[in-house]
């Protein structure tokens, strides 16, 4: 790794399988980012963001090419060290929040760290700090539907901050929510950001979040067709 | 570590009924079933096999060899002889036993009038016991207090007990006179005048047809068979039948007396020995077999159908656990424990709930007795249910590992997703 580069991506090229031929989702695509980068990979559907978002979560591996998160080559990881490499080091965010409905918010946020081993002393403490990061302290005991949408998505922020993870990816995270909520999340995300220098990227193709983004990543048909700082 | 894992999966069982409640009535519905079904299966085989005991085939049962050959027509003149003798022999060598003659005849049974001409009577089946004895073991073996309906147990000689709904038919009351036509040990013909002392009703239907019972020293006067029986019945004290040790009293008793070419020596049997009673328990210990694991096969079927429909419903939350970093494996292993959690509580439910019906069923019963009016088979017209130790684990276990198996087959699909597919699915 360069310096504070903690994701490289080198001509990465990815194809499904599609009827009796291919289509190619990445193609030759060739990124790095940085430790505390708050970045946002836009473009209209088919462009490949999610493709790309899934290469860096170590959920997917490319066809071709090379992509390396946190030192580790996603395409030669096993699908056990593909899991651990989530679990110790990537946070996720989903447009639909995904929370546990059984489980109240403090579980919810409790989750990840139960993967991670931690112990109970140190899981409550770490609950409830990630619960202050997004203002829901008040809101530990409840489920998730008796929160709102913007409230549910600061719940899935905190259980992707808790385990304070190098990088946090997030699809269309705002795509629920209502302008006013969709602003306070992303100013949290960016307040966790230059808090704990934790490196954000985004698959989004709204304007608002684009507003905040630092770094912007243009894809067309796969291809990086900008890259505006 | 792994508790906090555990918990959480606990926690979320409670939680979600549709993940815990379904399951658990499932399971428990099915080891309730087990339960029942091997204890009134157990329940019905003990109670044949201790009415055949009791009233045919003893623990093991004494005859000449001839008369084993052709039990079924009752022929007492092929019957045991030297009897006193030859009882005195079984108390000395198996004192831990009780030993009991008996004869089994058949005749008319003619009740006179005030002229002493014949006013009714009816074929008939007579047992004769030792009744003499103050504390005879066969009033105790044939319950015979126990089945009294009307008037006394005989104390005087010739007095006889007859069954309650033969007396109705014959318009019989207590203390009125009966007499037996029959033929002798040696073939003549014979007429016995016995008086009714009550009547008795033993809840099988055969025995409650027509039959009559007398004490032996009155048949073998009726009958001129002193100092013989038809067969000499063998009981353990505690009139708990154990297969392998009357087996081996009986090979034992038949080495003594091994002599092939005469017919009249003694024979013993076993109950298992006799009318493929040991075939018959082992057929229902396979039937059993057969039942439970019909049971855990349907079970895990429905369960594994269950368990899709509930990976279904948790689409959502499996995904966002595989995203999170939780291996397949440690997903699949948390499914298998919530199973077991299912398993066993359900598992006990259904147990609990199977005994408590058993036992109400053992201690009650539900009486057949209108069902079974023709009924030739010596059995309770009492249907009772038998509690073991086997039924507390023979719906137990089953509901457990099918629960478990269910889960396993469900769970595959966990290994079937496809990573690279999560962010798709969980915007959907």
């Amino acid at each position: 790794m360069k310096n504070n580069q903690i994701i490289s991506i080198e001509n990465v090229i990815k194809r499904f399988p599609m009827g009796k031929g291919e289509f190619t989702a990445l193609d030759g695509v060739d990124l790095t980012f940085g430790k505390g980068e708050f970045a946002g990979f836009v473009g209209p559907s088919g462009s490949g963001k999610t493709t790309l978002l899934n290469v860096i979560g170590s959920l997917d591996t490319p066809t071709q090419g090379k992509a390396t998160v946190l030192g580790q080559s996603v395409g030669d990881l096993s699908e056990k060290n593909a899991a651990r490499l989530r679990n110790e080091h990537l946070g996720f965010i989903f447009q639909t929040y995904n929370l546990l409905p059984v489980y109240t918010v403090f579980e919810n946020v409790e989750f990840p760290l139960l993967l991670l081993k931690m112990p109970a002393a140190d899981r409550g403490k770490a609950v409830l700090d990630a619960l202050e990061w997004v203002g829901l302290s008040d809101k530990e005991k409840s489920k998730p539907a008796q929160l709102s949408g913007g409230e549910c998505q600061r719940v899935a922020i905190a259980r992707a901050m808790v385990k304070k993870p190098k990088i946090v990816l997030a699809d269309e995270p705002t795509a629920n929510l209502d302008a006013k909520n969709s602003h306070r999340i992303l100013q949290t995300m960016e307040t966790l950001n230059a808090e704990l220098q934790t490196t954000f990227l985004f698959a989004t193709h709204d304007d608002k979040v684009i507003r905040y983004l630092h770094r912007k990543i243009t894809l067309e048909d796969g291809r990086v067709a900008g890259d505006e700082v | 570590m792994k508790n906090a894992m555990l918990l959480f999966s606990i926690k979320g069982l409670l939680r979600d009924r549709s993940r815990s409640l379904f399951p658990i009535l499932m399971v428990s519905a099915g080891a309730f079933l087990c339960v029942c079904l091997h204890s009134s299966m157990k329940g019905t085989v003990t109670d044949m096999v201790d009415s055949a005991a009791r009233f045919d085939t003893g623990h093991v049962k004494i005859m000449t060899r001839v008369y084993n050959e052709l039990a079924d027509q009752m022929p007492n003149d092929l019957a045991l002889m030297g009897v006193g003798n030859l009882l005195e022999k079984l108390k000395r060598k198996h004192p831990d036993m009780i030993w009991t003659p008996r004869i089994k005849f058949g005749g008319l049974l003619d009740i006179p009038d005030e002229n002493g001409l014949t006013r009714t009577q009816g074929p008939v089946f007579g047992i004769g016991v030792d009744m003499s004895a103050r504390h005879s073991p066969d009033t105790k073996i044939l319950n015979l207090e126990k089945a009294l309906v009307r008037g006394r147990m005989p104390g005087h000689k010739t007095e006889i007990l007859i069954s309650d709904s033969f007396a109705r038919k014959l318009d019989l009351k207590i203390g009125e006179t009966a007499t037996l036509l029959g033929s002798t040990m040696y073939g003549a013909t014979t007429t016995y005048n016995f008086k009714v002392a009550g009547t008795v009703r033993f809840g099988m239907t055969p025995l409650d047809r027509s039959t009559m019972i007398a004490d032996i020293d009155d048949v073998r006067m009726a009958l001129d068979m002193a100092d013989s029986a038809g067969e000499i019945m063998g009981y353990t004290n505690d009139m708990l039948y154990d297969d392998k040790r009357m087996t081996g009293i009986a090979d034992a008793f038949n080495r003594d007396f091994a002599d092939p070419d005469d017919e009249f020596e003694p024979v013993m049997q076993s109950l298992g020995e006799q009318g493929m009673m040991r075939d018959l328990l082992r057929l229902v210990n396979v039937m059993v077999a057969i039942v439970v694991s019909i049971f855990v096969f349907a079970m895990s079927v429905v369960l594994w159908n269950a368990g899709l429909m509930n990976g279904i419903r948790r689409y959502g939350e499996i995904g966002v656990r595989l995203a999170m970093g939780e291996s397949k494996g440690g997903l699949y292993r948390s499914m298998i424990v919530e199973s077991v959690c299912i398993g066993i509580a359900g598992s006990a439910l259904g147990t609990a709930a199977g005994l408590a019906v058993s036992y109400w069923l053992q201690q009650n019963g539900i009486d057949f007795s209108s069902m079974m009016q023709k009924s030739a088979i010596l059995r309770s017209s009492v249907w009772r249910a038998q509690v073991t130790s086997v039924s507390y684990y023979i719906g137990f276990l089953p509901g457990v590992f099918a629960s478990v198996i269910g889960t396993m087959f469900a769970g595959i699909g966990i290994y079937r997703r496809q990573t690279s597919q999560l962010f798709r699915e969980l915007e959907v």
